[in-house]
């Protein structure tokens, strides 16, 4: 088996993710999708780190592990705060800017 | 040359009383004719104490200059603010402050019903400031700026009664009518710096004789197009008759007097543009002769005195422009013609003021008749003017017409004849017409009706007509007395020699005195023997209906230019408004209807934005994609 | 040349039994309708690639997977979905006109694209494999890296993990502007609302009752039973008793006047 299945996976499970984030209108799931497409990425770059034989890919992924972690503790709280003041996790009726 | 620095004192003692007036408003309304009486009358003093010294010194060193500042100076192209006081500027200068003094005077009294007088005399000053910056600039540029401030004075005090829509429209005529003529100074001023490298009176004399006759006569053409304008000659002779819209004084200085002569001092001072010119120097000659009979004509039918008055002034300056194109010989003989018809015209002007002021302005004259008893003193010196500007010897207008009459027929050949011919012909027609005036004014019987209080002016306005009256019985004689003013001037002219004397002079003045006596005898013929209609008679003939309409000047000038221009604006502004706003509009509707198109996009909702990023992180791929095939 | 990596026959296995599955978990993660499984789901996902990692030799990575995500993370988003309403279930109906249609073209062409575009990349020579990397340890081979070549970013990303956790805060946090009522004031409300049914409070399960149990309506003094007495839960589940056979008959309720 080539290593490129590793990246073939990362490829269709990012674009499942985007697809997700457009597609679904529940807030949360739409930070679930976020946290897929992140996961995906790690995927490539730890397969990147085995192809090169080098460590530096799996740091890289480390990084953006503490960033998703930090993105999503940001995250939540803005959800819980719309929450609070809309009654709503829908992100369509978070859509001041157009008025 | 040598300089003198008082020369500024000309100008800037009516400049200061102008700007005082002006700046000072209504602090000024109880003293202010006062101040701009005594800055004129001070410049007069000045003039004099010139003329005092310039007599003293021999004739080549009577020229005097003052530099005042720097004014230009780019690269080649260096201008000063000079002045310059030769023989020609020191006449010009003596009549302009003199004849200006007098109507000041004449002026506090005329003037003094209307609230609006302080201002009357400021721009009266402000005129006096910029003709003599005309008149002694050193050079073209100079003169322009002079040119361009009697326009603009001219302009205010026309339409000094711009509550009245006819005399604001009338002075918005002559300014337009004038800016051709400025076109036509500019123009001359440019085509000298290209074409010779300078500006100034000695620099452009200098290079007249080896310059190419081409660039003279270029030069010359586009001064007299200036003169055309401001002396309103023919074509440009349409704004004069409309000027008299302003107040009597106004049209006895400026559009008698001084201002209109402009034009003959500018060919008289090009003297030596024109004499390398002889092309541009005939234009001259024909457009006197035109103006000279066009004049005479409508002068003919008119029946507004102040406008007769103005008809016969552009008759005459026509014979000075006549002069002034007849080369050397003629020159001095325009300046003295002009001296002369300075006196009695504005004599005439005060005195058909002086008629107004006792006939309730009244211009009409077949509504006046038999005012000699009532005035007498406007119907002396109004008649010794008459007597001047007809040419009977020995006053001033016999001396200097006749001498131009004389030059006229010694031109040589045809020109001469013709020439000759004209100028006799328009001094019967002159005395025609001014006999006229004075019969149907002063000698007839009465035709005003009764609420009408004809009375004699105050002194403060007949002192001024009488002096210059004055002027005009012995100024003639005093100039031209052993060729005098003659040898005055020469200095200044190339003179080439060569006299041909067709008829001698005794005959011609016989001639001329013929002429006059048959145009003296139909206008008594005509309008003391005969019965006067206080309207117009409607039924005469074609001829005469066009002269009123002053040989169809404005109906020509509507036709040619008038409506083809409306033509062309109306049209510009269609396009403009079609063209350049359309894009500019189109430009405005592209970004708005862009934008609202671009706001559709704009949902307000993050998944269709996130749908866009997807889109875009796409085609980025697609792009990877099809680079790296 | 020998190639230096050699990708084993039970990877091989092991890829091809996990991966189908992720990709079905993360699809279905889009199709079911309630926040909750997605959640599972995801998780499963994210344990799946934890496998992944382990198997390509980032040990490390693998358990950290396991540990903050799984562990951490989907705890967080679990949490937070009790906190906004577990029960509800999402409408999957599209709202935004032409939304759907649009997302999922440019979703198949970017993934078919990104695919194809890998299909085509070559490496240009064999991969390495992180057996000489790995050789004192894969904790220790990143250690070294962190807080070597990568501990300028290391210090960063800490002081961001920082104002994130502050940030949280500072956003969850709701600042209270009026006092908490007390029993008292609560009690004074409730008399004061427009209706005096909860005036004297809920009644408690099996006042007034025939039987002693939660599932049983209490009664009110006219001897009808009240449902609000019920916990609102068993109802939903359809575990409570018909109220109306406990209602009492012959109950005087005329009020005796006194004199």
């Amino acid at each position: 088996m080539s290593l490129d299945n590793y990246l073939y996976l990362s490829a269709i499970l990012f674009t499942i993710g985007a697809v997700g984030v457009v597609v679904r209108r529940n807030a949360i799931v739409v930070f679930m999708c976020i946290e897929l497409m992140l996961n995906a990425a790690n995927l490539s770059l730890v397969t990147f780190s085995r192809i090169n034989g080098t460590l530096d890919g799996q740091v890289v992924a480390f990084f953006t592990m503490v960033v998703a972690a930090c993105e999503v503790v940001v995250g939540l709280a803005i959800i819980v705060t719309i929450y609070r003041s809309r009654r709503s996790a829908s992100i369509d009726d978070a859509s001041l800017l157009k008025r | 040359m040598a300089t003198n620095n008082g020369l500024v004192y000309l100008i800037a003692l009516p400049l200061f009383g102008a700007l005082a007036l002006l700046l000072l408003g209504r602090k000024a309304d109880k003293w202010g004719h006062l101040l701009a009486t005594a800055m004129s009358a001070g410049s007069f003093a000045v003039g004099l104490i010139q003329l005092s010294q310039m007599l003293d010194r021999e004739a080549e060193l009577r020229p005097v200059t003052q530099k005042l500042f720097t004014w230009i100076s780019v690269g080649s192209f260096n201008v000063d603010a000079s002045l310059l006081l030769d023989q020609l500027s020191i006449c010009f200068v003596l009549l302009i402050t003199g004849v200006g003094t007098l109507i000041h005077i004449y002026s506090i009294s005329y003037m003094s019903h209307d609230k609006d007088r302080r201002r009357f005399f400021a721009y009266l000053n402000l005129f006096i400031a910029a003709m003599l910056l005309l008149v002694l600039g050193d050079s073209y540029l100079n003169l322009y700026v002079g040119w361009e401030g009697v326009g603009l004075a001219s302009y205010l005090l026309i339409g000094f009664w711009n509550q009245k829509p006819a005399y604001a429209t009338a002075s918005k005529k002559a300014f337009v009518m004038n800016r051709i003529g400025d076109m036509g100074l500019s123009f001359a001023i440019m085509i000298a710096f290209a074409t010779l490298g300078t500006v100034s009176f000695s620099g452009v004399k200098e290079h007249s004789h080896h310059a190419s006759e081409a660039a003279m006569t270029a030069i010359g053409v586009m001064l007299l197009v200036a003169a055309v304008g401001k002396s309103a000659q023919f074509p440009l002779q349409a704004w004069l008759g409309d000027a008299m819209a302003g107040p009597t004084p106004v049209s006895a200085l400026i559009h008698a007097a001084t201002m209109v002569t402009a034009g003959v001092y500018l060919i008289v001072r090009s003297n030596f543009v024109f004499d390398a010119a002889p092309t541009a120097q005939l234009l001259v000659v024909i457009v006197g002769a035109i103006t000279l009979l066009f004049g005479a004509i409508i002068g003919m039918a008119k029946d507004d005195i102040k406008k007769a008055l103005a008809a016969s002034t552009m008759s005459q300056i026509g014979y000075m422009i006549l002069a002034s194109g007849l080369g050397p010989a003629g020159y001095a003989f325009a300046i003295m013609h002009l001296l002369t018809h300075g006196f009695f015209k504005a004599g005439m002007f005060l005195g058909a003021g002086s008629v107004m002021h006792g006939m309730n302005d009244e211009v009409n004259m077949r509504k006046y008749g038999g005012l000699r008893k009532f005035m007498p003193i406007t119907f002396v010196t109004f008649g010794l003017g008459y007597l001047a500007i007809i040419g009977v010897p020995p006053f001033a207008g016999f001396y200097s017409k006749d001498m131009i009459i004389e030059t006229a027929l010694n031109a040589g050949g045809a020109k001469g004849i013709i020439l000759g011919s004209v100028t006799l012909l328009g001094a019967a027609i002159t005395a025609f017409y001014m006999t006229r005036v004075m019969i149907l004014t002063f000698t007839s019987p009465k035709r005003w009706d009764d609420n009408q209080h004809p009375h004699e002016s105050p002194a403060l306005m007949w002192i001024p007509m009488v002096i210059l009256s004055i002027g005009s019985v012995i100024s003639g004689y005093l100039l031209y007395r052993g060729k005098a003013f003659k040898h005055w001037l020469e200095p200044l002219f190339e003179e080439h020699g060569e006299h041909t004397e067709l008829l001698p002079p005794i005959v011609v003045s016989g001639l001329a005195l013929t002429m006059v006596a048959i145009g003296v005898a139909i206008a008594v013929i005509k309008y003391q023997l005969s019965e006067i209609d206080n309207v117009a008679p409607e039924k005469v003939s074609i001829f005469t209906r066009i002269a009123r309409r002053d040989l169809l000047q404005d109906d020509v000038n509507e036709a040619l230019f008038m409506r083809p221009g409306q033509a062309i604006t109306s049209a510009l502004v269609k396009i403009d408004d079609s063209v350049v706003d359309g894009a500019v509009r189109g430009v405005g509707k592209m970004a708005l209807g862009s934008g609202s198109a671009l706001r559709e996009t704009q949902t307000g909702f993050v998944r269709s934005y996130a749908v866009l990023i997807l889109i875009g992180a796409a085609a980025l791929i697609a792009a990877i994609w099809v680079v790296t095939t | 040349m020998e190639p230096l990596l050699t990708i084993q026959t039970p990877e091989t296995v092991l890829f091809w039994f996990l991966a189908p599955l992720s990709v079905l978990a993360s699809l279905g993660m889009l199709l079911v309708k309630k926040a909750v499984h997605s959640a599972l789901l995801l998780a499963w996902v994210m344990v799946t690639l934890a496998i992944f990692y382990i198997a390509q030799g980032a040990l490390f990575l693998g358990i950290v997977q396991v540990v903050v995500y799984t562990g951490a993370v989907m705890m967080l988003f679990l949490f937070i979905l009790m906190l906004v309403g577990v029960d509800s279930s999402d409408s999957l109906t599209e709202t935004i006109t032409g939304l759907r249609p649009i997302a999922i073209t440019a979703a198949v062409g970017f993934g078919g694209l990104m695919v194809s575009l890998l299909g085509r990349a070559t490496l240009g020579r064999e991969p390495v494999g992180l057996d000489a990397a790995n050789g004192p340890g894969n904790v220790q081979g990143l250690a070294a890296l962190l807080f070597s070549k990568y501990v300028w970013p290391f210090e960063v990303i800490s002081a961001l993990l920082i104002t994130a956790a502050v940030g949280a805060m500072v956003l969850a946090h709701h600042q209270r502007t009026t006092p908490r009522p007390t029993q008292r004031e609560q009690s004074v409300n409730r008399f004061r609302s427009d209706s005096l049914a909860g005036a004297a409070g809920l009644p408690g399960p099996g006042v007034f009752a025939r039987h002693n149990a939660v599932d049983v309506p209490a009664l009110l003094p006219d001897g009808t039973p009240a449902p609000s007495s019920i916990s609102a839960t068993l109802k939903a589940r359809g575990d409570v008793i018909d109220s109306a056979q406990f209602q009492l008959d012959n109950v005087d309720t005329s009020v005796v006047e006194e004199k």
